[in-house]
């Protein structure tokens, strides 16, 4: 069955979306991404959309779910590299990605999951000495 | 308006929505759209299509290049035979849903093209033609 790779990359993992994806393999990248956060523990997970050439209702709700689903388990997730094309279709269409958190570039994704892992690892830290 | 050239696509499966996906993409890039026209032609027909697969439990996509007046454009209807719209006002209501979906395909593909028409008849099946224009 195909597959989008995962790639971990220290504390993060990586996803790089280059194929017009089948509604059933956003699924499973949904199922197969949750399963690898809660395998590795994962802090963040990088969505790069930069090979995407639309992004439909259908995908914007995979990204909403995905950033949901790894909230809950402790993982900050951003998207990365979308095309200017797609973002003022998305608009128009009426999808605003609540919840999703986008940056321009990797290295600026990468900067915010990092910041994010600190700040989230200082507040665990604080949550110990308290007791 | 005149039908310069046609093609009939089947939207049976979800790789069938991929299909029409590239095709559309396809006659855009002939009609030389500009990129941001492509994206929103091509994301209005996947959101058609998939509404074409789930709701209308399958049917077809007649992809026409058309000229009006001079104008060219890519004309894409839509045809099921599925269980129809019983509230077409509501159905493109945004967030208006009956599926699992966020509800913003009919009325968000509107706001991507320029042309847009709808007929549906409850147990008959939809029809949906849109149209845009370079």
């Amino acid at each position: 069955m195909e597959r989008i790779p995962i790639l971990r990359m220290g504390e993060f993992l990586l996803v790089t979306i280059q194929v017009d994806m089948h509604d059933r393999l956003a699924m499973t990248l949904q199922e197969d991404l949750t399963r690898k956060i809660s395998e590795t523990g994962a802090r963040g997970v990088m969505i790069d959309i930069s090979g995407l050439e639309i992004v439909d209702s259908f995908i914007g709700r995979m990204m909403s779910h995905i950033s949901s689903m790894a909230r809950i388990l402790d993982a900050t997730t951003v998207v990365v590299g979308m095309q200017p094309a797609v973002a003022i279709t998305l608009v128009e269409l009426g999808l605003s990605l609540k919840g999703v958190h986008t940056a321009l570039t990797v290295e600026r994704g990468v900067k915010y999951l990092e910041e994010s892992a600190q700040k989230r690892g200082r507040g665990r830290t604080n949550g110990r000495r308290a007791h | 308006m005149v039908v310069a050239r046609t093609e009939l696509l089947p939207i049976r499966s979800e790789s069938e929505v991929v299909t029409v996906r590239q095709q559309v993409r396809a006659c855009c890039v002939d009609l030389k759209f500009s990129l941001v026209d492509q994206t929103k032609m091509v994301t209005a027909a996947s959101e058609l299509a998939r509404n074409t697969l789930i709701h209308g439990k399958g049917g077809t996509v007649d992809v026409q290049i058309v000229e009006d007046g001079g104008k060219h454009g890519l004309r894409l209807v839509f045809e099921d035979k599925g269980p129809g719209i019983p509230d077409i006002e509501l159905a493109l209501k945004d967030g208006y849903t009956t599926g699992s979906g966020m509800g913003l395909g009919l009325g968000g593909s509107k706001r991507l093209v320029h042309d847009f028409e709808i007929q549906s008849q409850p147990g008959a099946g939809t029809r949906v033609c849109i149209t845009r224009w370079k």
